[in-house]
């Protein structure tokens, strides 16, 4: 009963959301599409860092690769600007999802702070292509796209976009609830809790969790699209460690295993740096306590906060 | 030529090692040795602290690589195999050290289980809370090992003796033809211990089942067959009467050897 009332408030929070939309600022618009984008990136980090316990410190390379990929297919063949827009999706999802297949090779026959380490320095790569490959991806100037596509809608109007991205995040949110609910995900939970045990079961670990790294550079792939038409420039900046590191930040400060939680985070990330910055020159020592108090205080981050309640009061109860 | 003797039965032996060593550096952990299991067989591994009794387990179920020797499971030889293919041919084992889903739920931990062997365990797009045949089974085993009505409780919150018996559930999960029991009365008080015994007397008499254990009320209780391990090393075997008068295994018990 206790998920049914769970999904009714998701369900209603989304709706709100959405209902609230026309009504919020153009910079406001543009602030909750980033969080949404952001947030399907964080999303697909939970599938491996909260239900496999794989901490990838490299997943802004899918979100690189979507976002090159989008911006070359645009600039060079005008591909992408009607209704192949739903094409590039796909193909963008896809090149993730080759590039986590890749990169999975090395990351994955390492565990804990060595896969960190593998999938920073992967990720790293990406951004070293980025910002070297002068020809391809124009350097430190990246790429301009010339718009948004067209296909009977105008996703140039920031609101329209605005609802194509919070469908594709309703869709991943609910694509990656299936998952992590199947036998498959339940798998993923039991590598993360005791790997060896599962060794002994009859899984074989190692392909279970290059499924999921391979699942999570897919929706990296998609977030990539989204991010290139969202922004109108693809820069280095996209895939800097920063961005890994951030999105790391959100699935932890929202709570992990939760998926829910990675776009809490996404929300509290981006609001907090876009409006704090506009505020105080050392936002980013705010930002920084608020992942100290949260990594101290708040194991369950902040989708915990309940559970942490209930045991407090029954504690004070009992005394 | 209708009478099969005692000591070579017209089965196959379902598991097989044949001069199994393992060193870790200079040091031989497992040395030489060369068992058979026939179907049903009850057989216990003793021997003191350090003989190299689980590590002899960790290379049978493929946990460790063996460094000479061979393992062969229903005839195939699975020496290099990793340990998830030789439980897919019927093999499991439980842990010394409790080795469960200390988060999960009882009724999780045991799922995991039963799916291990699965093709399901590959289907990402239907519940597991869906599989009708998946929870029956899961309920059959909490039933028959007393547990359904504690389904819902992580396992972390159990009892160590809980724990114990909520480990030997998850080896007969897949329901294997080969169980390796890796002192499942370890820890136990007297009284649960004897119901250990008494559990693992009911099981399935076609199961072969491989014991190391340190309790030997259980060892003498539940196996026939006695393999005594010595810095590795097979030092004596034979049916469980004729250990139990060996005057070497005394001596290396007390010590004295």
């Amino acid at each position: 009963m206790s998920g049914r009332r769970k999904l009714a408030m998701l369900i209603g929070v989304l709706a709100a959301l959405a209902a609230w939309a026309p009504f919020a600022g153009p910079f406001a618009i543009l602030l909750i599409t980033q969080a949404l984008v952001l947030a399907i990136v964080a999303m697909s980090l939970d599938l491996l860092l909260g239900y496999t316990g794989l901490p990838s410190l490299g997943q802004a390379a899918y979100l690189g690769v979507g976002a090159y990929l989008t911006a070359i297919l645009a600039t060079r063949y005008g591909f992408g600007m009607d209704w192949s827009f739903w094409l590039v999706i796909v193909l963008g999802a896809l090149a993730g999802a080759a590039t986590a297949a890749l990169f999975g090779l090395f990351a994955i026959r390492a565990t804990g702070v060595y896969f960190l380490m593998i999938t920073l320095a992967l990720g790293m790569c990406v951004w070293g292509l980025a910002y070297r490959w002068n020809s391809l991806t124009g350097g430190d100037n990246g790429i301009n796209l010339p718009g948004r596509p067209e296909f009977g809608i105008r996703l140039a109007d920031d609101l329209t976009y605005f609802y194509v991205v919070f469908g594709f995040f309703v869709a991943s949110l609910g694509a990656l609830h299936v998952i992590v609910q199947s036998p498959f995900g339940r798998s993923l939970v039991g590598i993360r809790e005791r790997e060896l045990r599962m060794r002994v079961l009859g899984y074989n670990t190692w392909l279970h969790k290059y499924i999921a790294f391979v699942i999570a550079g897919g929706f990296g792939g998609l977030a990539g699209v989204l991010l290139a038409y969202k922004n109108g420039l693809v820069s280095p900046e996209d895939v800097i460690l920063t961005t890994s590191v951030d999105v790391l930040l959100m699935v932890v400060l929202g709570g992990p295993g939760t998926l829910v939680g990675a776009a809490l985070g996404s929300a509290v990330v981006v609001f907090l740096r876009e409006y704090l910055s506009t505020l105080v020159h050392w936002w980013p020592y705010v930002l920084g306590g608020v992942y100290v108090l949260t990594i101290l205080y708040l194991p369950g981050g902040l989708m915990g906060i309940p559970e942490h309640v209930r045991r407090w009061r029954l504690r004070s109860a009992n005394h | 030529m209708t009478t099969a003797s005692s000591g070579a039965p017209d089965r196959a032996p379902v598991l097989e090692l044949r001069a199994l060593s393992k060193s870790f550096g200079g040091l031989v952990a497992v040395e030489n040795v060369t068992l058979q299991v026939y179907p049903g067989d009850r057989k216990a591994i003793i021997g003191p602290n350090g003989a190299g009794k689980t590590t002899l387990f960790n290379l049978v179920s493929g946990v460790l690589p063996c460094s000479a020797g061979q393992v062969l499971l229903f005839g195939r030889d699975v020496t290099r195999w990793p340990s998830h293919r030789r439980a897919a041919l019927g093999m499991a084992r439980t842990f010394q050290i409790t080795s469960l889903f200390p988060k999960l739920t009882v009724l999780d931990n045991v799922l995991l289980a039963i799916g291990g062997l699965r093709r399901t365990k590959f289907v990402m797009w239907r519940s597991l809370a869906s599989y009708r045949e998946l929870q029956e089974k899961a309920r059959r085993l909490l039933e028959g090992a007393g547990y359904w009505d504690r389904r819902d409780a992580e396992v972390r919150n159990l009892s160590h003796g809980e724990q114990r018996q909520i480990e030997i559930v998850l080896g007969l999960a897949g329901d294997p033809k080969v169980l390796l029991l890796d002192e499942p009365a370890a820890g136990l008080a007297s009284g649960e211990s004897r119901e250990m015994a008494e559990f693992l007397k009911r099981l399935d008499p076609q199961l072969a089942i491989v014991l190391i254990e340190h309790d030997m009320d259980v060892v003498f209780d539940v196996v026939d067959h006695i393999s005594v391990l010595h810095f590795g090393r097979v030092v004596e075997e034979g049916p469980a009467e004729q250990i139990r008068a060996s005057e070497k295994v005394q001596e290396i018990y007390l010590g004295t050897g």
